[in-house]
């Protein structure tokens, strides 16, 4: 996500490092590449403009000259502006005192709110909720039938029926609360803002259900439109929030700071992929220091600790402690990898991490390899890589699908950690920061 | 096709009342081409090409800005290029639609699909989104409704093995037009670029067949729209661009980067929900409705 927006300001800042003071002249420079750089990130044209007279304004005057150097001094201010315009409440819903609690979600065609509601119903489920999804959504062919078939993957009831779109939300929450479900989340057709009839359906549909919540789902890859689409929506809509979707892709996301800006609604919630689990609380600060190039280490020590199994890792290190560490320990590593989530992702919350490598193809099958091989080999085997002989190889390669080349390769390669372990060990109380990940640096 | 405006209309009035060509004034055309997404490097060089023309022509009215604007978008927009949809000599023409998700490739299809009935052409949908839940019911349902055949699989099937159906099915029983709908896809996921060759390359076995890599394009999408342009044209040749949605207030200026960088036509418009609103894509009326020179609501 902004891997570009951080680049860009790399770049500026990079210029400015060094320098002692901020001339009008470099302030002006300034303005104008983030002018730039945020134009291209597709924010808003006025929000631009708010934004770079507010970065004028307080980098020309005193504080520059105060402690931090001047370049340093700019990140600041750029950071903190851009964390106070994301800012708001995220990751929670408004929520409200009767049973159930109605979430409606709406946008324009396209957006994903189908995929969204799959995704936030499982997300509440996780929570404890007892969710109801209820798919009013009966303009676009075979809608429901896709909500069906995304809540039976996410374990959540679907109701829905052949009627219009306002009996089928009452409907749905008089299901919910005979179901004893507690809270209901209704898909509604993608509608474009200019369409009376349908913005007209859709503030009915509000009058027959009185959503707690009203959250708007919006592609990050929108352009200037974005800020259209809230101010109409929120229109007819008590709005209590925006979802934006998509944001795994390479789209700057400038959108995120127009909305905030201009509609003063939160970003609740992110879609980060195709799966039902890429879905998280939008972290403003985060995005402000991922726009910065600073990296996303806060989400990815959360995934970590999500994932992370403190009993085996304690098994681990005395393994390691122990020069014990085999290949089957080394599995149990690559397993907690997995649970982290595509390996891009997380190179991508990485501070500092070059831009060839964040652009790098990472190849998740070699992986997946290295797994089926590990796995073809005998328990005694992954215990002791000694055993594995000529024939056993063979053997091995055949049961991964793989070539005895490249079991050599994983066994050679496993030597090399192995190795590498020993030396931390003997290393005493630098060893452990080699611990949790070996031969993935970084990781500790 | 008269829908985008807004922008240019509106900073057609104000130009209207002050006159005179000052500074304020090149400022609000740039905020006008920016707002209509036309990108800041773009807008830099239209910008440029209009203010040399105003020097050269010795314009000093404001009130003839939004012609020269018009011209140049026009000229940016390769007038004259082809952008007819291209038709196989003998056998079946295939036409893959591409796109993010989300652009409306599937309801494209549809309108295609009934576009092609319409002109009396035999028509064969082959629905090689296997990914999205319900994507093929949703491509039946128009089959259904348009009366032509389709061919689908199960959930979760190789997309290739139903593009080789599709264009075997259409050689024996004599196709005119087989309309490929594929998954959509992030152009940054390197996995579903391969996958989306592949279909390309069975669909490239037929000799001849392939005629059209559309990609669907939502007009709602920012700057984003040029690297997906750039990444679908690397892939699998791009060969035309369909602008979905244009009967919002969006503006789809990303399309005038998109033709300059990469040379891609844009063959077809999305103006609205039902199979009419899909029209042919006229560079001269693009750039009028852009700058808003042919409203009546001035």
């Amino acid at each position: 996500m902004f891997d570009t927006l951080s680049d860009r300001f790399d770049g500026i800042f990079k210029k400015l490092r060094g320098k002692g003071k901020l001339s009008d002249a470099d302030v002006d420079a300034v303005a104008r590449e983030i002018r730039l750089a945020l134009l291209e990130a597709d924010v808003h044209v006025g929000v631009v403009k708010r934004f770079v007279n507010e970065i004028k304004e307080r980098a020309v005057g005193e504080e520059v000259t105060k402690s931090l150097s001047p370049g340093q001094q700019v990140i600041k201010i750029v950071h903190d502006e851009l964390v106070s315009i994301l800012g708001g409440a995220t990751g929670k819903l408004k929520g409200g005192s009767a049973t159930p609690t109605v979430v409606m979600l709406a946008g324009l065609q396209g957006s994903g709110k189908t995929t969204v509601a799959a995704k936030l119903a499982r997300h509440l489920e996780k929570e404890g909720k007892r969710v109801l999804l209820v798919a009013a959504d009966l303009q676009r062919p075979a809608a429901v039938e896709q909500l069906r078939v995304l809540g039976e993957r996410a374990g959540v009831p679907v109701f829905s029926e052949a009627t219009d779109p306002v009996a089928v939300a009452s409907a749905g929450v008089e299901e919910a609360r005979r179901l004893g479900r507690n809270v209901v989340v209704l898909d509604t057709a993608g509608r474009i803002q200019i369409d009376a009839d349908l913005m007209d359906e859709l503030a009915r549909m509000r009058d027959a259900v009185k959503p707690d919540d009203a959250l708007l789902v919006l592609d990050a890859m929108t352009g200037q439109e974005a800020v259209n689409v809230a101010e109409t929506f929120a229109a007819t809509l008590p709005l209590t929030g925006v979802v934006l979707t998509k944001l795994d892709g390479d789209a700057r996301g400038g959108a995120a700071l127009s909305l905030k800006e201009v509609t003063g609604l939160p970003i609740v919630f992110a879609g980060t992929g195709e799966k039902l689990d890429a879905f998280e609380a939008f972290h403003p600060d985060r995005m402000a220091s991922r726009i910065l190039g600073m990296g996303d280490m806060l989400t990815l020590i959360e995934k970590a600790e999500e994932s992370f199994d403190a009993d085996q890792a304690a098994i681990t290190e005395a393994k390691i402690r122990k020069g014990e560490f085999t290949l089957e320990d080394f599995l149990e590593q690559m397993q907690q990898m997995k649970k982290m989530g595509p390996i891009q992702n997380i190179i991508e919350m990485l501070p500092g991490m070059p831009k060839e490598l964040r652009d790098a193809d990472i190849d998740e099958g070699e992986l997946g390899r290295v797994e089926a091989i590990i796995r073809s080999m005998t328990p005694a085997e992954r215990r002791d890589t000694h055993l594995i002989n000529g024939s056993r190889r063979a053997r091995i390669a055949a049961g991964s699908g793989t070539t005895t080349t490249q079991v050599n390769a994983v066994l050679k390669q496993f030597a090399g950690v192995q190795k590498m372990m020993k030396q931390l060990t003997k290393g005493g109380k630098k060893g452990r920061r080699g611990m949790q990940m070996p031969g993935m640096p970084g990781f500790s | 096709m008269s829908k985008p405006r807004g922008g240019f209309a509106g900073f057609r009035g104000r130009l209207r009342s002050r006159g005179k060509l000052d500074d304020e004034t090149w400022d609000e055309l740039e905020e006008t081409l920016l707002l209509a997404d036309v990108g800041a490097s773009t807008t830099a060089v239209l910008l440029d090409q209009v203010k040399a023309r105003a020097v050269s022509e010795k314009v000093r009215d404001a009130d003839a800005l939004p012609g020269l604007l018009e011209a140049e978008i026009a000229a940016a927009l390769h007038a004259g290029a082809d952008r007819s949809l291209q038709r196989a000599s003998s056998g079946p023409s295939a036409w893959v639609l591409v796109g993010v998700n989300g652009v409306g490739k599937t309801t494209t299809i549809a309108k295609l699909a009934a576009r092609e009935v319409e002109d009396g052409h035999r028509v064969l949908l082959a629905a090689a989104d296997t990914f999205r839940a319900a994507a093929a019911d949703q491509l039946v349902h128009w089959a259904e409704r348009l009366g032509v055949e389709i061919v689908r699989a199960q959930e979760g099937a190789d997309p290739g093995s139903v593009a080789f159906d599709a264009l075997e099915a259409s050689v024996s029983r004599g196709v005119d037009v087989v309309l490929v709908d594929t998954a959509g896809r992030l152009h940054t996921k390197t996995n579903l670029m391969e996958e989306l060759k592949k279909v390309l390359r069975i669909v490239e076995r037929t000799p001849g067949a392939l005629q059209e890599v559309l990609l669907v394009l939502d007009a709602t999408t920012g700057q984003n729209g040029l690297t997906q342009a750039r990444q679908f044209t690397e892939a699998v040749g791009v060969t035309g661009v369909v602008l979905t949605k244009l009967d919002g207030t969006a503006k789809g200026g990303i399309v005038l980067a998109i033709e300059a960088e990469l040379g891609v036509p844009v063959k077809l418009v999305g103006l609205g929900e039902s199979a009419e609103d899909l029209v042919d894509f006229d560079p001269a009326e693009f750039a009028a409705a852009l700058v808003g020179a042919n409203e009546e609501d001035e």
